[in-house]
């Protein structure tokens, strides 16, 4: 329910503020807010910054998602400040339900990503950004009881991102490559490294085509380690982002996330809502 | 699972191919319809505040011609394009990144009104976007 109270907050905010909100780039290029508040995908964050700021401009967002499979529920908010389509700087919390064992694991990141090159627009190549994600569990108890080594970690990641105009068959084709350096178990929810574990470079990539301006369907494909010995799997995802205007966007997505803590086949919904202004 | 999904993904795009061998020009209902996109696009832009400005010193009837011809070019009608380089016409107009995506926001609603398909927009756009690079900031 509060959930549901922040969503028709955020929306309501939207709209009061929408009269100074930056537009300086093209409609759905900043993609939606992954869940870890980075910009991105569902799971994978993105070379663009999130925001529609130009490099004279500035713009800051917000947004709540939850990830709902068969034995958990993950919900996440957070806000992003885009700094001049240079820096983005962002913060989120994320709140995962066991209910099984009746327990909550809170998680904070605060996450900054610096973009190096380009436009996934204009470019020749494309854009290159280099992001950071400082994760910091509020109660390392379950994260401990499970073996990893630490309550607290840093992945680093560099991604690659291109929009090619009308690519397949005159629509626009979109894709995104992001190499993670992190020993985060479970995003950090279990919490960093395990026994004899050490980071380790994780693949992850997304595309979408744009079925009109403002509807893209993609797939995402996020490469997880298995540090604790717990049958962690490799993440995926099928999903459909609505981009009306620049200043909402609501993402749906289907989740297939394997084995997690034990339970098996970890399947089922994922919905976001990002505020831009 | 994964072969699943990725081959959902190719069997969605293969749906969408249907590609036409007619030329964009063609698509475009040649030298009329892309007179009446400019057209659209001219008022698009004498209705924006923000965009207005930059044509103050503009003769309108000179950018309908060349930017006429430089569609009809740019989208493998016969005809060349003789008019000035987008570096001598932008030179001195100091045109922001956002301006500049606000003018293809124009563009894109100039379409829209002129019923151009989707796919031929995102075409045109293609062939438009190297441009950039001779018409901002300079």
């Amino acid at each position: 329910m509060n959930w549901l109270k922040t969503v028709v907050g955020l929306l309501f905010c939207v709209y009061s503020f929408n009269l100074v909100a930056a537009q300086g780039k093209l409609l759905a290029t900043p993609g939606v807010s992954q869940i870890e508040g980075s910009a991105g995908g569902g799971i994978v964050p993105w070379a663009q910054l999130a925001g529609y700021a130009s490099d004279e401009e500035f713009a800051i967002n917000g947004f709540c998602s939850r990830a709902d499979v068969t034995d958990y529920q993950l919900d996440v908010c957070g806000a992003q400040v885009n700094l001049f389509n240079r820096v983005e700087l962002s913060y989120a919390q994320q709140n995962f339900d066991v209910p099984a064992l009746d327990t909550q694991i809170e998680q904070s990141i605060t996450a900054a990503k610096v973009r190096l090159y380009g436009d996934i627009v204009y470019s020749q190549w494309p854009q290159l950004s280099l992001g950071v994600q400082y994760k910091s569990l509020d109660d390392g108890t379950v994260a401990t009881l499970v073996g990893a080594q630490e309550t607290s970690g840093t992945d680093i990641y560099l991604a690659a991102s291109k929009l090619h105009l009308g690519a397949i068959a005159g629509y626009n084709w979109f894709w995104n490559i992001t190499t993670r350096y992190s020993d985060a178990n479970q995003l950090g929810l279990l919490g960093f490294g395990g026994k004899d574990a050490n980071k380790e470079l994780l693949f992850e990539g997304s595309t979408a085509v744009f079925l009109s301006r403002d509807i893209a369907v993609g797939i995402e494909y996020r490469q997880k380690s298995n540090n604790l010995g717990l049958g962690e799997q490799d993440w995926q995802d099928l999903f459909v982002a609505w981009m009306p205007n620049k200043h909402v966007s609501v993402t749906a997505a289907w989740l297939g996330l394997g084995s997690i803590a034990g339970a098996k086949d970890q399947a089922g919904w994922y919905l976001s809502v990002t505020g831009y202004w | 699972m994964k072969a699943v999904l990725v081959l959902l993904f190719i069997c969605t795009l293969a749906a969408c191919t249907s590609a036409s061998k007619l030329t964009l020009y063609q698509q475009l209902d040649g030298k009329a319809g892309i007179t009446r996109l400019v057209d659209s696009f001219i008022n698009q832009i004498g209705n924006d505040e923000i965009i207005l400005p930059y044509f103050s010193h503009a003769n309108v009837a000179h950018f309908r011609a060349g930017f006429i011809s430089h569609l009809c070019a740019l989208t493998n009608g016969s005809c060349e394009y003789k008019g000035d380089s987008m570096v001598d016409i932008h030179t001195g107009m100091h045109i922001t990144e956002a301006d500049f995506n606000r003018v293809v926001d124009l563009l894109i609603n100039a379409m829209n009104e002129q019923q151009i398909s989707h796919s031929v927009q995102n075409q045109i756009l293609a062939k438009m976007a190297p441009l950039r690079a001779q018409i901002i900031k300079i």
